[in-house]
């Protein structure tokens, strides 16, 4: 599902003497459908700059990243945007949305997007909220107000209410307790069982230990001679 | 699918002075363009060129019209212009009063262009005004009041009804949330996401909001001194700007 | 014969709105630009309507002054003396006799013919104007046929009053292309303007003249579900009982006493002499009104 080979990196700093910083070389990565591959390594190896690429959030300088039948490094935008809508989804650290939308319709919304009816996007998202333990009363606010434990599960409760057949996850059980977590790692068995191809990135060894399959160390793609 | 506007080595100069220049792309059905950049970079004449409010002096801007198929706008009668400025095409202007007939009823204003067009049956005109100031959230009951009346945000949410009754499939838009409260500015942002999602629409939006076109734009141009220096998804030109302007730009943002 | 050129304007003045008249002919309702001389008298006196009318009159026509359907009031009683004076024309005050009728804001009840001109003294003749004050813009509008202001106006009236509240000046729309103010006629006379004579509409301080050749199609502007309506005062005339003319309300005392009576002054003296009485009228004697 997901075919990643020879990609590389750099950032080209105009603003500050055009300083050119090589972050990642001949990056490689497969996984299959109904797959979870972790990414691992040390802080700042460049294990959140692989997924963001793979999201098509970073530009890649040379390489192939395929989703399914997309080359990420090299597609228009608005295949990358269907890309996300139908194929790829994308649980990142922080929640960003748009100020003063009720949390059911920040949930529902990746649904609506696709063309499910209303109602039924709704119902989808109350099921998920509820999985997740976020209480009915605040079903109806904006999640912008919540606390950071909070946000992190509407940004999960929305990333898995497409069943999407790609999916990357940053860091989705930090910051919850042992019950989020554990219907957390649920969810992601289930996507894996109905045959999603996951790219995660955990930093809890348990959760890493439970759900996925193999380990990536991205340090193997840092460019020589790089900090 | 076939783009709904292409746009080709658009031009436009004052005197000497460039407006913009080789500005070059493809708007597909359902997509939404962000261009930024600061004041003087050309973004305001690139709209106005594309809206047909401004003869560009070379280039090509071709949409697919519902009738005919693909057209030059530029080389078209202005009648034929006119029209599809009131039908598949719609301008939301950063003023209100630019955009809006103040001496005319909220309902009136959102009938016109119906009656731009044809219609002639009062009940249908007046049924119609009432479902879009429900759907900008304008009272039913101030629907005979004047847009003097109505505070900033509302005389905003007026005129994208006005523009949107007619169902058009392309809309730009020029700073449409400048001189808002930030709150206005969240419910009217909001509403503007859902209506292109629902209605399908694309639009071209003009502003030097980064966070406008982050929650907005599917697409973004950045253009400085009237040539556009870099393209992409919103997102990626944000997050990993290429051009030494653009690093500028998004450096430039103060962080709330 | 008195010391001015006939009909008081020059030759080359008169040509100059001749051709404009025909211009306006050509190209039914479409406002045609002329330059207005000043007139012995003030703007708002009928200047376009008088300018028209010389342009228009021959030594062997016979005219017709009328002001608000009268032949006897102050403008209309001035303008006849006016072309009496300066083009030794006849004049009359019955419909049927005049060849050249000039008016202020009537249309005569009775039918006009094809070998008659009605001459309108107009004040604004831009029906756009109180919606778009540019006239750059009305004038993109004309040529471009983008009308929908007009009934964005008769929108505003039915939900300001519940009806189109418009009674005098209603616009219409000509040969089915350009929409005409047809001068503060009442839109009783609306339906009138389909007729045999030429029908002329001089405005004097605008500097327009326009035209409804014979026979021209002339329809009211409305709404399929608010249709135009030709109203007027539910009554018949007091003085001649008139059931179908244009009726004007004239109070007669201090104490609310009032009736209606025809505005066309010579349509409700010949009825009368032709032995109608309304419900307040006494008999016609000859020589008498």
């Amino acid at each position: 599902m997901i075919e990643i080979s020879n990609l590389s990196k750099m950032f080209t700093l105009h603003n500050q003497g055009s300083a050119v910083i090589p972050v990642m070389q001949g990056a490689a990565l497969s996984v299959a459908s109904g797959e979870c591959v972790a990414l691992t390594g040390a802080s700042g190896a460049g294990k959140s700059t692989l997924m963001r690429m793979i999201y098509g959030n970073y530009l890649a300088a040379s390489g192939r990243i395929m989703v399914g039948d997309v080359d990420v490094a090299t597609a228009e935008p608005r295949d990358i945007l269907a890309l996300r809508r139908y194929t790829l989804g994308y649980v990142s650290q922080f929640l960003r949305v748009v100020p003063r939308v009720p949390t059911r319709d920040v949930v529902a919304e990746p649904l609506l997007a696709v063309g499910e009816d209303r109602e039924t996007a709704l119902a989808r998202a109350e099921d998920l909220l509820r999985r997740l333990n976020i209480p009915e009363a605040l079903w109806a606010l904006s999640p912008t107000t919540f606390s950071g434990g909070e946000q992190q599960r509407v940004n999960i409760a929305r990333g898995f209410a497409h069943v999407y057949p790609a999916m990357l996850l940053d860091e989705p059980t930090a910051s919850l307790d042992a019950i989020n977590r554990e219907t957390v790692l649920s969810l992601i068995e289930e996507a894996k069982a109905r045959g999603a191809a996951i790219v995660g990135i955990f930093h809890d060894e348990a959760a890493r230990a439970r759900v996925c399959d193999r380990e990536i160390d991205v340090s193997a793609f840092t460019p020589r001679g790089a900090a | 699918m076939t783009p709904l506007l292409q746009v080709r080595d658009v031009a436009r100069f004052y005197g000497s002075r460039v407006g913009c220049r080789d500005v070059s792309f493809d708007l597909y059905p359902g997509e939404v363009m962000g261009i930024v950049g600061e004041s003087g970079s050309g973004k305001s004449t690139l709209l106005n060129c594309l809206a047909g409010q401004l003869a560009p002096d070379a280039g090509e801007v071709l949409f697919d019209t519902r009738t005919d198929g693909l057209r030059d706008t530029l080389r078209m009668s202005e009648p034929e212009r006119r029209m599809l400025g009131r039908t598949d095409w719609a301008f939301v202007h950063q003023h209100a009063r630019d955009g809006l007939r103040m001496g005319v009823s909220a309902g009136g204003n959102v009938g016109e262009r119906l009656m731009a067009v044809g219609g002639r049956h009062y009940g249908e005109i007046r049924g119609a005004a009432i479902d879009w100031l429900g759907r900008v959230e304008i009272p039913e009951d101030r629907i005979d009041d004047r847009p003097t009346a109505f505070s900033g945000g509302m005389q905003q949410r007026l005129q994208i009804a006005r523009n949107l009754v007619t169902g058009p499939r392309l809309v730009f838009m020029d700073e449409p949330t400048g001189g808002l409260d930030v709150s206005v500015q969240a419910r009217l942002l909001d509403l503007l996401r859902g209506l292109v999602r629902e209605m399908g629409l694309s639009a071209i939006i003009v502003t030097h909001d980064l966070a406008v076109v982050r929650l907005l734009a599917d697409r973004l141009m950045v253009m400085k001194d009237g040539h556009v220096v870099e393209t992409g998804l919103t997102d990626q030109v944000l997050d990993d700007p290429q051009h030494a302007y653009t690093q500028l730009l998004v450096s430039s943002v103060l962080q709330v | 014969m008195s010391d001015y050129n006939f009909a008081y304007l020059d030759e080359q003045t008169k040509r100059m709105i001749r051709r404009a008249i025909l211009k306006g002919l050509a190209i039914p309702g479409y406002q045609v630009p002329f330059a207005s001389r000043e007139m012995p008298m003030p703007y708002g006196w009928g200047t376009g309507g008088v300018q028209v009318s010389a342009a228009t009159l021959t030594p062997e026509d016979t005219l017709k002054v009328i002001d608000q359907g009268a032949d006897d009031t102050t403008n209309a009683v001035s303008i006849r003396k006016f072309f009496e004076k300066t083009a030794g024309v006849a004049t009359t005050e019955e419909t049927a006799r005049a060849s050249v009728i000039q008016t202020r804001h009537r249309i005569p009840e009775e039918t006009l013919r094809e070998d008659q001109i009605l001459v309108y003294q107009v004040p604004i003749p831009e029906p756009l104007r109180f919606l778009e004050p540019r006239e750059t813009e009305t004038r993109k509008m004309h040529s471009l046929e983008e009308y929908g202001l007009m009934h964005v106006k008769l929108y505003e009236d039915i939900s300001q009053h519940g009806a189109i509240a418009t009674s005098y000046a209603y616009p219409v729309k000509v040969e089915g292309r350009y929409v005409m103010d047809p001068s503060p006629i009442p839109k009783f006379d609306n339906p009138k303007m389909e007729m045999a004579a030429i029908q002329l509409f001089g405005a004097g301080r605008e500097q327009r003249i326009y035209a409804l050749p014979p026979y021209c199609k002339v329809v009211s502007l409305d709404f399929e579900d608010y249709p135009f309506e030709a109203s007027k005062a539910d009554h018949p005339c007091d003085l001649c009982a008139a059931e179908d003319s244009y009726l004007d309300e004239v109070i007669v005392d201090d104490a609310g006493g009032r009736m209606f009576v025809c505005s066309d002054t010579d349509f409700c003296r010949a009825r009368r002499a032709a032995g109608h009485t309304g419900a307040q009228g006494v008999p016609h004697k000859e020589g008498t009104t």
